[in-house]
């Protein structure tokens, strides 16, 4: 047995000026060399127990018990000028957010020089300048001088994550902390990304803690996963075990709520939501949405113990839990042949551009009625620029748009009511869709006061029947966003978007900015209601395997062209064009993980 | 995935800042322009006639007519204008009526006298709630930053001239009268020939304008320090020091100076007043007293000037601001 | 982003804030609660003050700037007025012409910057620089570049201050506006064909309302302190008939010999602008939630 570089003891972590726990009870230990990985959604606290590593507590949280050891020393009993010579030394940090993390006004090669100097790091100058040189290469940027003068601001999403590997690095720390270091870079740039992580750690014998909330990711980069839920972990084991023969509910359920890349297959997701620091149950956290539940879960919190060699779970069920497979989705229908079918909206020669710059090219596009098409593309590839354009968002287009022939208005507002109508657009961002300062009602009945069809003593009724639709309660009416969760909200923006019985749906990435397991039961809503009311589908997404569980056809772009359009099942198993193959080859997925996982 | 704006840019382009430069240079006059024309219609082309409001109800017809050809009323207004813009520029502001003489003569030692006031309050009041907006950003919500926070809170709310006056009543008349509550100085001599008499001036327009920099100047180091990069730079293991001094501070002062420029402008509203209350011969007293004789001319150049350091003060600040954000000066 | 702000989801911080219940959050907070309580009290002297003064405000009751004069409890000014009686009544007029320039400024200034920063196009550019040219002087001296002309009458100060607090309104409204203008709940007004005016008025303007509170006491404050000044420097709108400001200024004389008929006046105005600042202040804070210190703000 291998030493491990760093031990967590029952780490403790809670809300300033209450008793609430954001983590409780958490150990584990990583060995050099080692990838341990660290899942959770939103509110599990995996981002607090990575900066706990560090001794580091953000603003109304404070550590209250356990231990952190590195080797002799124990972390969390230092003072705060031996935990600054500590950080960066001995253990390091990647922030999630790379453009944020660096100092706008300072040019790149000062942030990178200034941790050598704040250590020590090398006898002389020279010998850090040729350090630095040194990093550069290792995290494959331009080692010269011309470069290192840039400011962040100048470099990519991907440039400026390498910078942070790179500060990361540079003194060769024992231990480092990476906390979803991908999110916001497209595919392709994150499977470098990871093999960059792979390498330095394996080469260096770091011991690395791989937070993140992406289970695919982490199945291709870690040996050994961690589980969070509500503050504490709920499974802990080697990764090949853990996704084949998951022993705790919610892992099992976290998986089949992934989606996958190869056969289609409908998405399950978990009801309900996770608790947050004020309200989670005395028993288990897990016993309200769980499909194992009994009586005695409600008792008190389970232990966590072995139920293999090296594989730790909390729930008292466990070897049942492990024996039954997962309920997985029913399968997608291949799409059949199709007849020749009037088209609902047609794109012919669309072009749309942007500050000067021309962002489509030339695309053309036919949605068949009752169809899902599914628009897919990486950041910058014009996606959500031709979602807009159909929605009437955006007044920069030159081509033609026709909705069941007739050709559309750039502006929404030009359009005549009937067709405002029949085109409805689902945003992003459940944050920023609703208006705060409205309640639920108001929201979903303005687009019923706009069209104006329906009496005002039948509006509540109508509500009441699409909070129904959309899985919320029609107690949900009086509240306002601030107090939904991300995925509600998102349902109640789909409430709105259908209330007024449109044809055509147009779902923005919808989905981007909610947990895996959220997603899977928003897209689970959709598929369901896209077949119910027979709605024609638009669907943008970066997320390949997700077209899957909820198109029929597929549109990849690039750059503001279409490069491959056909059937779902076609384009992804035997794809024509090269940038698809590329990005269904960096795409992580849990399959390829598996086959390759080393236990 | 929430989409990212544009690549990576170029290199900047020093001949971008030059073109800005330009344009905001050529703003800044327009501005002035438009500020003329103001100026000019709100003393020379309201309704009404300024002739009768300048002497009063009892002119005899012979001294209207004498003004009103004196001020060239009788011609069309935008000739009136002309006249006056292009005397501007070649630095004729046309003669005072009170004083009789050209008003550049009148108000040049004023001037000199009220910049030295101002120059004294900004080279205090800058630093000053730099530094107390910055440590109180640091302490936050402990004692220091809960009583200066007060502090700035009611000065910031009071009048100058209220300010002024209990100083008056605190330090020179009623309380501990130990200086001077009026400052005389004989023509030909200069402010600085009566430090005593010069400390409740300054400390007044310093407290006029400090408060509420240093809260705006705490507000910004307070974001600064919440920030993602303050934070990254802590878990470098970088001293606490070096943190504020090249992380936090320059970070905070970009938005600042753009403040600092509005109030130390302000200022010079504000030195109206206080010249009054003191007797100080600067051209805030004589601004007063060309508006209580209507003194038209001593007016427009008055304003004019007030603008024009407006505008100057502007500039520097948006100067100031692109040089402390990189992030500016490659985009434009 | 900070993961305090993942943990404390509303289930824990309690009702979100429509803006009845971010007055009555910032009513809960003691400066709030302090600085309204002295701005209505200068507020009562000022309306019902004239009721109450025992002598006419214009007559003659003793000999001038004595603190000795019977009937008269805080003594005589500079021409023998009884000093109690023309305080009382000099609030009035202060107080008429800062609440009436202050509305007129927000009413135009809120709507500049609104169109502003929805229109996101030329007129916004035009409108900003329109403002600009107001904004180049210091609110007072345009004031009195008026005054210079037509002399102090109502109208031209409540123009005067009223078009100086516009653009500094408008500026606030637009930095608040224009976050919210990038929001999508407005694009998807907009998607479903909500007029222009509508979208202004109910999707943009109830999500700027807190900051634009605070600006208004603000713009009240200075507005109050304005033509304060203006009277001390001895532009009033009646010459003669009592105002704080001109108080202030006539009595300065005698300020060694006769303290009362400067410090009433400057307690009162300073009073008022300490309240106003702190309602100000209060507003902010609650909107900003720390009003969660129960009271202690």
């Amino acid at each position: 047995m291998v030493k491990p570089t760093i031990v967590v003891d029952r780490l403790h972590i809670g809300i300033q000026g209450s008793n609430l726990d954001i983590v409780n009870d958490l150990s584990f230990s990583i060995a050099p060399g080692e990838v341990l990985g660290l899942v959770g959604e939103s509110g599990s606290g995996k981002t607090t127990v990575g900066l706990a590593l560090l001794g580091h507590a953000r603003r109304g949280a404070e550590i209250r018990g356990g231990s952190v050891r590195i080797g002799d020393i124990s972390v969390l009993e230092l003072s705060q000028a031996e935990r600054q010579r500590l950080r960066g030394r001995v253990i390091s940090y990647v922030p999630q957010d790379p453009a944020s993390a660096l100092n706008p006004a300072l040019r790149i090669g000062t942030q990178l020089r200034e941790v050598l100097e704040a250590h020590n790091y090398g006898k002389s100058a020279e010998e850090r300048r040729t350090r630095i040189a040194e990093m550069m290469r290792e995290v494959a940027l331009p080692d010269t001088g011309r470069f290192l003068r840039n400011y962040p601001h100048e470099l990519s999403g991907g440039q400026q994550q390498r910078i942070g590997l790179a500060i990361a690095f540079a003194c060769r720390p024992r231990v480092i902390v990476l906390d979803e270091p991908t999110t916001g870079l497209d595919v392709t740039t994150q499977a470098h990304v990871l093999d960059t992580v792979r390498d330095l750690a394996t080469a260096h014998g770091v011991a690395a803690l791989y937070v993140s909330h992406d289970l695919a990711v982490v199945g291709t980069l870690a040996s050994r996963v961690a589980v969070m839920y509500a503050g504490r972990i709920i499974e802990l084991g080697p990764a090949s075990e853990m996704f084949q023969g998951s022993s705790h509910p919610y892992t099992q359920r976290l998986i089949v709520a992934i989606p996958h890349l190869t056969g289609g297959r409908e998405l399950v997701g978990i009801a309900g939501h996770a608790p947050s620091p004020g309200n989670r149950p005395s028993g288990c956290a897990f016993e309200p949405r769980c499909t194992f539940a009994i009586a005695e879960c409600r008792i008190g919190m389970p232990e966590l113990r072995a139920i293999a060699d090296v594989h730790d779970v909390r729930c008292i069920r466990a070897e049942e839990v492990r024996s039954q497979a997962p309920t997985r989705g029913g399968e997608i229908p291949r799409d059949g042949s199709r007849e020749v079918i009037q088209p609902v909206l047609s794109l012919q020669g669309v072009n749309a551009g942007y500050r000067r710059r021309t962002v489509l090219h030339d695309i053309n596009l036919e949605i068949a009625p009752h169809e899902c098409l599914a628009l897919v593309g990486e950041s910058g590839s014009g996606k959500t620029t031709l979602a807009r354009s159909i929605a009437g968002l955006h007044g920069d287009r030159w081509g033609v748009i026709t909705y069941k022939g007739t050709p559309l208005a750039n502006v929404a507002r030009a359009r005549p009511r009937e067709i405002r109508r029949s085109i409805q657009y689902v945003f992003q961002n459940p944050y920023g869709s609703l208006n705060p300062r409205r309640t639920i009602r108001q929201i979903i009945s303005q687009p019923l006061e706009v069209f104006g069809h329906v009496e005002k003593h039948q509006i509540d009724r109508r509500v009441a029947e699409m909070l129904e639709r959309v899985s919320l309660t029609a107690g949900y009416a009086n509240r306002f966003p601030d107090q939904l969760s991300g995925g509600e909200r998102q349902r109640v923006a789909i409430a709105r978007a259908l209330i007024c019985e449109p044809s055509v749906l147009i779902c923005d990435e919808v989905t981007s900015a909610l947990d895996v397991s959220v997603q899977a039961a928003i897209v689970e809503l959709l598929h369901s209601l896209q077949r119910d009311l027979g709605l024609s589908m638009l669907f943008v997404t970066h997320n390949l395997p997700l077209v899957r569980s909820i198109a029929q056809r597929v549109a990849v772009m690039s750059h503001g062209h279409i490069v491959e359009l056909g059937g779902v099942a076609q384009v992804l198993e035997a794809p024509k064009n090269d940038y698809t193959s590329r990005l269904l080859s960096d795409t992580p997925s849990l399959e390829v993980a598996l086959e390759t996982a080393v236990s | 995935m929430l989409e990212r704006p544009g690549g990576p840019t170029g290199p900047g382009r020093s001949g971008g800042i030059r073109m800005f430069l330009l344009r905001r240079i050529l703003q800044g006059l327009l501005v002035l322009l438009l500020v003329s024309i103001v100026v000019f219609a709100a003393t020379q082309a309201l309704p009404g006639d300024p002739a009768r409001a300048i002497l009063g109800r009892s002119a005899t017809p012979t001294s209207l007519a004498n003004l009103r050809e004196q001020l060239h009323l009788n011609r069309p207004v935008v000739t009136q204008y002309l006249t006056w813009a292009v005397g501007l520029l070649h630095g004729d502001a046309g003669r005072s009526f009170s004083a009789q003489e050209p008003v550049t003569k009148y108000l040049s030692d004023r001037f000199v006298n009220t910049g030295f006031l101002l120059l004294c309050a900004g080279l205090i009041s800058i630093p000053l709630s730099i530094v107390l907006g910055a440590y109180a950003a640091l302490w936050r919500d402990r004692p220091f930053d809960v009583i200066t926070g007060l502090f700035t809170l009611v000065l910031a709310a009071l009048p100058e001239f209220v300010v002024g006056l209990v100083l008056v009543v605190l330090f020179a008349t009623t309380v501990f009268p130990v200086l001077p509550a009026v400052i005389v100085i004989p023509p030909g001599g200069r402010p600085w020939d009566q430090p005593l008499g010069l400390i409740l001036p300054i400390v007044t327009l310093v407290l006029a304008v400090t408060p509420y920099v240093a809260r705006i100047m705490r507000a910004s180091m307070v974001e600064v320090l919440e920030s993602d990069y303050v934070e990254m730079a802590r878990l470098k293991g970088l001293p606490e020091r070096l943190v504020l001094r090249r992380h936090a501070l320059p970070n905070a002062l970009g938005p600042t100076f753009q403040v600092i420029a509005i109030n130390l402008a302000y200022l010079a509203g504000g030195v109206i007043v206080v010249e009054y209350i003191f007797n100080f011969a600067g051209i805030g007293g004589a601004l007063r007293n060309a508006v209580a004789d209507h003194d038209i001319p001593v007016v427009q150049a008055l304003a004019m000037a007030i603008a024009a350091l407006y505008v100057v003060l502007n500039l520097l600040a948006d100067i100031g601001t692109i040089v402390v954000t990189p992030r500016l000066r490659t985009r434009l | 982003m900070a993961v305090v702000s993942q943990v404390l989801t509303p289930e824990i911080l309690g009702a979100p804030k429509p803006v009845g219940s971010l007055l009555r959050r910032a009513l809960r907070l003691r400066r709030t609660q302090i600085g309204l309580g002295l701005a209505l009290f200068i507020l009562a002297i000022a309306l019902i003050g004239p009721r109450l003064a025992p002598h006419d405000p214009s007559a003659f009751v003793g000999t001038p700037s004595s603190t000795s004069v019977p009937g008269a409890l805080f003594g005589t000014d500079h021409i023998g007025q009884d000093v109690w009686s023309r305080f009382l009544s000099g609030g009035l007029t202060i107080l008429v012409l800062a609440a009436v320039s202050t509305a007129l400024g927000l009413i135009l200034g809120i709507s500049v910057g609104l169109v502003s920063a929805y229109s996101r196009n030329v007129l916004d550019d035009i409108l900003m620089r329109i403002m600009d040219v107001i904004l180049a002087f210091p609110q007072i001296m345009l004031a009195l570049v008026a005054i210079a002309t037509v002399g102090p009458n109502p109208l031209t100060i409540i123009l005067a201050v009223g078009l100086t607090t516009m653009p500094r309104v408008a500026r606030v409204t637009r930095g608040a506006a224009q976050p919210v203008v990038e929001r999508d709940f407005v694009a998807a007004a907009e998607a479903i064909g909500v007029p222009r005016a509508r979208i202004m008025l109910s999707e943009i303007f109830p999500n700027i309302l807190s900051p634009l509170l605070v600006e208004a006491s603000l713009r009240l404050t200075y507005a109050i302190g304005v033509i304060a000044a203006l009277a001390f420097l001895g532009f009033t709108t009646n010459p003669g008939a009592p105002d704080w400001g001109l108080m202030i200024n006539e009595n300065r004389i005698a300020l060694t010999v006769q303290p009362w008929g400067v410090v009433l006046p400057v307690a009162a105005i300073a009073l008022l602008t300490m309240g106003t600042g702190l309602v100000g202040d209060g507003i902010a804070r609650a909107a900003a939630g720390i009003d969660r210190s129960r009271g202690a703000g």
